[in-house]
């Protein structure tokens, strides 16, 4: 039967063709928890009453959410992953390796055709190398240390073919946002969506993570990027859907006119025209998360700031998406360009994306954020407001201190760079 | 069970349910001290140990966290109505055993008193008199629901076993 790509991936893990709608048992290729996560799922694993982990090195552990640990609290609970990791014999990457899901598939935890699960919603970012990647909580990722296996509802698909070419000065996060915005933070509720078409079989990388990781913010289980035209640094067999698949919905768009998009507060499926916020006045500028905080979103930004410095009244804060990235970055001397320009470099790591510290906005200040959530009260504070854009425009924002459209003619992101993401 | 609703609207997400900065806890009644707090500061002060959560679609979306189920039901909370549900908060609640009933478009007031028969799937309006019949749960997640959740399941069970 024809079968789209994630009905294959899940099929092949069973050895026998699944249907949407199917409740299946699947084995797992890897599962990842952080340390937002893993405290509660390390406690749910002894309380299961296992012993050992199914697969030491399949289980992998990262801190990342609240790194290096900004109170005793949760130095603790730190300390509590390292005692586990070292007892049980499993992989953890400790304060600066970098956010969980680039750590995942920089260290090849995560390659074409596998199935894994972690513990954080973004997982769907696994989706960019081809992977099914999907999100659960921490007793479930309990489950999974301890059996390799969990329990998932075949999905039915939605096709998302994206044609046309992306304008010089827009990028995969534009891309994204709008089509969150079309879509909306239900829009993909239970659904697999596979993203395809000419638009972006020239995307790094790194601009397919962009993509697949915002898909949960559509409610999507998983967000695969069509693997024709991904480079990996190993060899891999690429995957298709079958040309004649049954796709519960497909969505056409073609991103020839596309202009810069940014979401309003206090929802990222609230996307608009950039132009529509322009000149709003702004108090922070950052750019990182596992959305875009990787080599090519700070060279983005440098390419924009290079020679000059942001306004006075900005805070710009930068954190990597890995050591890996940051140590790039530096070699290029992109890192010594936008610290010159007034940017703040913090620990690679999720920084100031989920409210827990290194830059938690104060009452009615403004930012605008390269981050995949600006829900009310996400950075730490209620009473901030929280754009999202692409890493171009919040460096132009920086720049000229009120939100901005990255100048034209900056140059495209997605064909920039080929090295790790 | 009986209990009042508090009625809340669409996309309550978990950012809301129990914010970032507050969920690098093992303590469960730390959350729960802080359960709604950006969304319903006096919500905690107004419900009562037995009280339903009573929201329209896609409830708790947003993050993966469980401490967002554990928050609510470490507060009293003894079940979440709702038109519909994220996905992973749907299963997080399954697998901590705190009750989730998914109903479709509603009218169920603040305040109104509920009772909820979970045999039967059965969410009943007893102000308003209207019953309403819960979309079935897979039967793994029937299971898991009722030996207390997922942790207690495997420790019975050892496996998945379907
Ligand atoms: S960077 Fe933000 S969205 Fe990504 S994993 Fe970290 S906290 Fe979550």
């Amino acid at each position: 039967m024809s079968q789209t790509l994630t009905e294959k991936i899940i099929s092949r893990h069973l050895g026998k063709s699944v249907q949407p709608g199917e409740l299946v048992i699947v084995p797992v290729d890897a599962v990842m928890a952080s340390d937002a996560t893993a405290p509660y799922a390390i406690k749910a694993f002894q309380e299961m009453g296992t012993r050992r982990l199914w697969h030491p090195e399949k289980v992998i552990l990262v801190i990342d959410h609240a790194a290096p640990a900004p109170n005793p609290r949760i130095g603790n609970l730190h300390a509590l992953m390292r005692k586990f990791a070292k007892e049980m014999g499993c992989r953890l990457y400790d304060v600066g390796a970098g956010i969980c899901h680039q750590v995942m598939v920089e260290n090849e935890h995560v390659r074409p055709g596998d199935i894994v699960i972690g513990a954080d919603s973004h997982s769907c970012t696994y989706g960019a190398v081809a992977a099914f990647g999907t999100g659960m909580g921490s007793t479930d990722v309990a489950a999974l240390m301890s059996t390799g296996k969990t329990w998932i509802k075949v999905p039915p698909t939605i096709k998302v073919e994206i044609t046309g070419n992306l304008s010089t000065d827009t990028s995969a996060k534009d891309l994204i946002l709008f089509l969150v915005g079309q879509l909306g933070t239900n829009g993909a509720n239970y659904q697999a969506i596979e993203y395809t078409g000419e638009a972006i079989k020239g995307f790094s990388l790194a601009s397919r993570m962009t993509l697949a990781s915002m898909s949960v913010e559509m409610g999507a289980k998983s967000g695969i990027v069509d693997p024709a035209g991904l480079t990996l640094p190993y060899p891999f067999e690429p995957m298709k859907a079958d040309p004649d698949a049954h796709y519960h919905k497909v969505y056409r768009f073609d991103v020839s006119e596309l202009s810069s998009q940014i979401s309003l507060p206090h929802s990222p499926d609230q996307a608009v025209s950039l132009e529509e916020a322009a000149g709003t006045s702004i108090d922070v500028a950052f750019i990182g998360t596992c959305t875009n905080g990787r080599l090519e979103d700070l060279q983005a930004a440098a390419q924009i700031l290079e020679g000059h410095h942001i306004a006075p009244h900005v805070r710009m804060i930068i954190a990597p998406a890995s050591r890996e990235v940051f140590n790039q970055a530096l070699q290029q001397g992109t890192v010594e360009i936008l610290s010159q320009a007034g940017a703040t470099f913090i620990t690679p790591g999720c920084g100031p994306c989920v409210g827990t510290h290194l830059g938690v906005p104060g009452d009615r200040e403004v930012v605008i954020s390269t981050a995949n959530r600006n829900f009310k009260g996400r950075m730490g504070n209620p009473n901030s407001s929280i754009y999202l854009a692409s890493p171009a425009a919040v460096a132009a924002s920086a720049l000229r201190g009120v939100i901005s459209a990255p100048p034209d003619g900056s140059p495209s992101l997605q064909n920039e760079t080929q090295e790790q993401p | 069970m009986k209990g009042k609703a508090h009625r809340y609207g669409d996309h309550v997400n978990t950012d809301q349910i129990i914010p970032g900065q507050y969920t690098k806890t093992l303590d469960v009644d730390e959350l729960a001290a802080h359960v709604l707090e950006f969304l319903d500061p006096d919500f905690r002060t107004r419900m009562k140990s037995g009280d339903f959560v009573v929201a329209g679609e896609n409830f708790g979306c947003g993050s993966s966290r469980e401490q967002a189920p554990l928050a609510l039901k470490a507060a009293g909370v003894a079940g979440i109505v709702a038109g519909s549900f994220a996905r992973i908060f749907f299963r997080n609640a399954i697998n901590i055993g705190l009750p989730v009933l998914e109903i479709g478009s509603h009218d169920i007031a603040d305040k109104n008193d509920l009772e909820i028969d979970l045999e039967s799937g059965t969410v009943t309006d007893l102000t308003a008199e209207q019953t309403y019949q819960a979309v079935e749960m897979p039967r793994v997640m029937k299971e898991i629901l009722h030996e207390g959740g997922l942790t207690a399941y495997l420790k019975n069970h050892g496996d998945y076993d379907l």
